[in-house]
C-alpha cells in the first residue's frame, strides 16, 4: 500500500536567475504528528536540497519559521499537516517584507525599528551592583509580563495591513516591546521611545487587531498600541493643562 | 476585518441619514416621499444588514474597550469577558432608558 503524501506548494525564488517568484510542488509523506516545517525539512533533506527557508528551535520560542500558510502568516513549526490534509498546502513568505531568496525574507527594517524603540533598561541613574538588585513587586511585573513574550517572530508585520499599505509604520512588535519597557517598573527612559508616539508609530494603528490574532505568543501588540495610545494621550494633556510639572 | 468591513456600512447608513436630514429642509412633502421610498424592500434589507453590522461593531469594540483599558480592582485584574458584560448591561440600560423616554415624550 502506497503511503499518503500531502502536496505543499512552495514558493521558489532565485535571485539573479528568476525575474519572478514562482510556486513548486512537492508531494511530501504524510504524518500525522508532523508540522509543516518537517514538510519542508523532508523536503531540503530528500528531494531538493536548493530549497532556503529559516528554522531553528521548531518548538515556537526562537520566531525564525514564520512563513504564511494558506494564506495566514504561521510559525511553520506549529501548523499541523493533518489540519490541512488532504488538501495542498501554500507555503510562501511572510508578506509585507521583501524577498531575499526562496522563502527567505529581508528582516532588516524591523530590526530597525525594534532598535529605534530602545528595548532595553534605562535608567536615569544606574545603581551600583553593591546595592543590590532592582526589586519589582508580583503586580509590577504584571504590568508588563505578557509582552515580554514576544519572540521576533514577525508573524504580526505580516498581519497588519497598514504595514503593508504604509512600510514606515513602526508595527506592532517593535511598538509592543517599547510598551513592555515603558511598562517596566525599572526603567527610566519614556523619553527616549519618543518613537512610539509619533506619526509613525501607534498614531498609525487602526486597531485592525489582526496582529493580536496572529500572535503565537499571545503577546497582544494591539492592546500595547491602544494602552500606548491612551498613554501618550493623557501625558500630553498633563503637560498642557500642567505645563509645571516634572520635566 | 469584519470590524472595519462594519464601518464601510455605517458610514453608507450616514449618508443616507444626513440625505433623509436634508429633506427635512426641502418641507413635509418631500420628507414624507423619501421616507416612502425607505420602505421599499431593498432599502429595508439594506438597514437590516446596517443594524447587524452595527450591533457586532458595538459588541466588538466593548471586547476591544476591555482590552485597551484594564480594570484594577484593589490587586486584581477584573476579567476582560466582566468588563465587555458590565458595557453591554449599560448599554441595554441606557437604550432602555432612552426608548422610554421617547415612548413617554410620544405621548
Amino acid at each position: 500500500m502506497a503511503e499518503p503524501t500531502i502536496t505543499l506548494n512552495v514558493t521558489r525564488y532565485r535571485p539573479g536567475q528568476d525575474q519572478v517568484p514562482t510556486m513548486q510542488a512537492y508531494a511530501v509523506p504524510y504524518k500525522e504528528d508532523w508540522v509543516v516545517l518537517d514538510a519542508l525539512n523532508h523536503i531540503k533533506d530528500q528531494m531538493d536540497g536548493t530549497l532556503s527557508y529559516r528554522w531553528s528551535c521548531r518548538m515556537g520560542v526562537c520566531g525564525s519559521c514564520g512563513m504564511m500558510v494558506n494564506g495566514t502568516p504561521k510559525l511553520t513549526c506549529a501548523a499541523f499537516l493533518r489540519d490541512y490534509y488532504p488538501g495542498e498546502i501554500r507555503v510562501e513568505p511572510l508578506v509585507n517584507f521583501p524577498i531575499i531568496r526562496d522563502l527567505v525574507i529581508d528582516m532588516s527594517d524591523f530590526l530597525d525599528k525594534l532598535k529605534s524603540v530602545k528595548p532595553w533598561i534605562i535608567r536615569k541613574e544606574e545603581k551600583p551592583v553593591a546595592r543590590g538588585e532592582y526589586l519589582q513587586t508580583p503586580a509590577e511585573l504584571e504590568a508588563f509580563h505578557q509582552f515580554t513574550q514576544c519572540i521576533n517572530c514577525m508573524l504580526c508585520y505580516a498581519a497588519c495591513p497598514v504595514y503593508g499599505l504604509e512600510p514606515k509604520f513602526l508595527g506592532p512588535a517593535a511598538i509592543a516591546l517599547g510598551y513592555r519597557y515603558n511598562m517596566d517598573s525599572r526603567d527610566q527612559g519614556k523619553e527616549q521611545r519618543a518613537v512610539i508616539g509619533n506619526h509613525d508609530g501607534i498614531w498609525d494603528c487602526t486597531f485592525v487587531g489582526e496582529c493580536s490574532v496572529v500572535c503565537p505568543k499571545d503577546v497582544d501588540p494591539a492592546a500595547a498600541i491602544q494602552r500606548s495610545k491612551v498613554d501618550t494621550t493623557k501625558n500630553w494633556f498633563k503637560s498642557m493643562l500642567m505645563p509645571w510639572g516634572e520635566r | 476585518m469584519l470590524r472595519e468591513l462594519s464601518s464601510v456600512f455605517i458610514a453608507l447608513f450616514l449618508v443616507v441619514y444626513l440625505v433623509q436630514i436634508y429633506q427635512l429642509t426641502k418641507g413635509p412633502d418631500a420628507y414624507i416621499a423619501f421616507t416612502q421610498k425607505l420602505s421599499s424592500p431593498g432599502w429595508i434589507l439594506f438597514h437590516v444588514v446596517v443594524l447587524l453590522f452595527a450591533l457586532y461593531h458595538s459588541v466588538t469594540w466593548f471586547q476591544s474597550s476591555a482590552v485597551v483599558l484594564p480594570v484594577r480592582l484593589g490587586d486584581r485584574l477584573v476579567s476582560r469577558q466582566t468588563v465587555t458584560a458590565l458595557h453591554i448591561v449599560a448599554w441595554v440600560i441606557i437604550s432602555l432608558a432612552v426608548l422610554i423616554l421617547f415612548l413617554a415624550l410620544k405621548g
